[in-house]
């Protein structure tokens, strides 16, 4: 189940992160889209605590209105939100629509196709700061080594938005993690220029913002803020 | 008030969020300096007047943690001026320590690509803040976001940290040709009249239903 070549890959992502230039918010986009393909998931997404506790979304595998609003749902509700709360993994293999724990967002997942939800804790020794997703449109059990695998996974995010494997400063957690929540603001609003200026949705015109950042060699949030400030602009599509 | 009707009420009302900060968190001050375009346009409230004199230290040496705190659009905390302080800052460094400043925490006031200025809190001895003070400062400085946005603290619905509404952000800034405050400053009023939640005129605007053309 558990694809190694695809592993070994996100590993050797890791070990970009750690140079200066690395762009954070593709990286944890790739890194759901790994998290998705090895653990056969429908979708993967990953979410930030803020310093008053409350989770924002910073990426997912999948793009699609239905899944994002489950992401978002958890903003006050469900099961990320409770793998945050405890710092502990939690595993569904099967979702009841009336499932008392999530009164709001059992129906809603269920009612978008979801049949199966992982929260795994992303954290810091003793400090939880988000936490990873992992829907499915079928009943999924884990078995204790994927468990284990996409728990890594959730790891290797944490290790990124930080940048440093040892944090000798306490204050660098604070820093980092503000500025990775804001560079997601500003990447919504870039979204939601060139979907007005192209006639797009907003999917299409992160696609569009995603593809020129990596054609253009610059990081996602950098390419964002130069769009919001109108300095740039991004072509309706690449080579055309 | 009004919303969007800028006027004397929003300094009077980031003054006393700068005493009533510096007061929760037992440190030696607070200063809310604004930025414009390019370098910073000065400090506008201080928690008292050897607050302000310590913020302009920054803005006369042209650097310091509320510069690297916008360029970075991340807070910039500093717990130990001296040690960190010196090689990044030698300036501002050496004039703020003989002014007695032995730590600076610059959080942005910032919503994405809009910054509008640097809360800087001000300790007399070095150490790092706990969790619940930069709690405490971070909640001041989104506070302090909104009553600039606003032009004063009426309003008081917190800006909802939904992808949607900085979708619409940016969709109102295309469509009007205006910058980030505005644009959210405009969408925080109209939603005040329409009686609309922030997330629900978001909403609205995404499906092309409001606020993209003027009438």
């Amino acid at each position: 189940m558990i694809s190694t070549q695809r592993l070994s890959r996100v590993f050797v992502e890791v070990a970009d992160t750690l140079v200066a230039d690395f762009d954070l918010i593709e990286f944890l986009h790739n890194l759901a889209d790994h998290t998705a393909a090895v653990s056969n998931a429908g979708s993967v997404g990953l979410m930030l605590a803020d310093e008053a506790g409350q989770l924002h979304f910073m990426a997912a595998s999948t793009e699609g209105a239905k899944y994002l609003e489950l992401f978002q749902l958890q903003h006050s509700e469900g099961p990320c939100l409770d793998c945050y709360r405890t710092g502990e993994p939690v595993t569904i293999a099967e979702l009841t629509v009336d499932d008392t724990r999530w009164p709001t967002f059992a129906p809603r997942a269920r009612q978008a196709g979801v049949r199966s939800v992982h929260a795994f804790p992303m954290r810091l020794r003793d400090r939880v700061i988000g936490a990873l997703n992992v829907f499915d449109e079928d009943p999924v059990s884990f078995r204790p080594e994927d468990v284990r695998v996409v728990q890594a996974l959730a790891d290797v995010a944490t290790i990124a938005i930080i940048q440093e494997r040892a944090i000798s400063r306490a204050e660098t957690l604070t820093e980092q993690l503000q500025g990775a929540l804001n560079s997601r603001i500003v990447i919504e609003q870039a979204k939601g220029m060139i979907a007005y200026r192209q006639g797009v949705d907003v999917d299409t015109a992160f696609d569009r913002l995603r593809e020129h950042a990596r054609h253009s060699r610059v990081r996602l949030a950098d390419l964002a803020r130069a769009v919001v400030s109108g300095t740039t602009d991004i072509p309706a599509s690449e080579g055309a | 008030m009004a919303p969007g009707e800028d006027g004397p009420t929003a300094v009077p009302a980031i003054e006393d969020l700068c005493r009533e900060l510096t007061e929760r968190l037992g440190l030696l001050g607070v200063a809310v300096n604004l930025t414009s375009g390019q370098g910073s346009a000065g400090v506008v409230a201080a928690s008292d007047d050897r607050c302000r004199r310590l913020d302009e230290l920054q803005f006369s040496a042209g650097e310091g943690p509320c510069y690297d705190a916008v360029q970075w659009s991340r807070p910039v905390l500093t717990p130990d001026l001296v040690t960190e302080g010196t090689a990044r800052w030698p300036g501002y460094t050496s004039t703020a320590v003989e002014a007695g400043v032995a730590a600076v925490f610059a959080f942005p006031l910032q919503v994405g690509a809009l910054c509008l200025g640097v809360m800087d809190v001000y300790a007399d001895r070095s150490g790092s803040l706990t969790d619940e003070q930069v709690g405490a400062a971070l909640a001041s400085a989104r506070l302090a976001t909104q009553i600039l946005l606003d032009g004063g603290p009426g309003l008081g619905d917190a800006i909802e940290h939904r992808a949607e509404v900085y979708q619409a952000q940016g969709m109102v800034m295309a469509s009007r040709g205006e910058g980030a405050a505005e644009a959210l400053a405009r969408m925080r009023a109209h939603a005040f009249a329409q009686d609309l939640s922030l997330l629900a005129l978001a909403l609205q605007i995404l499906a092309g239903r409001e606020l993209l053309e003027d009438e």
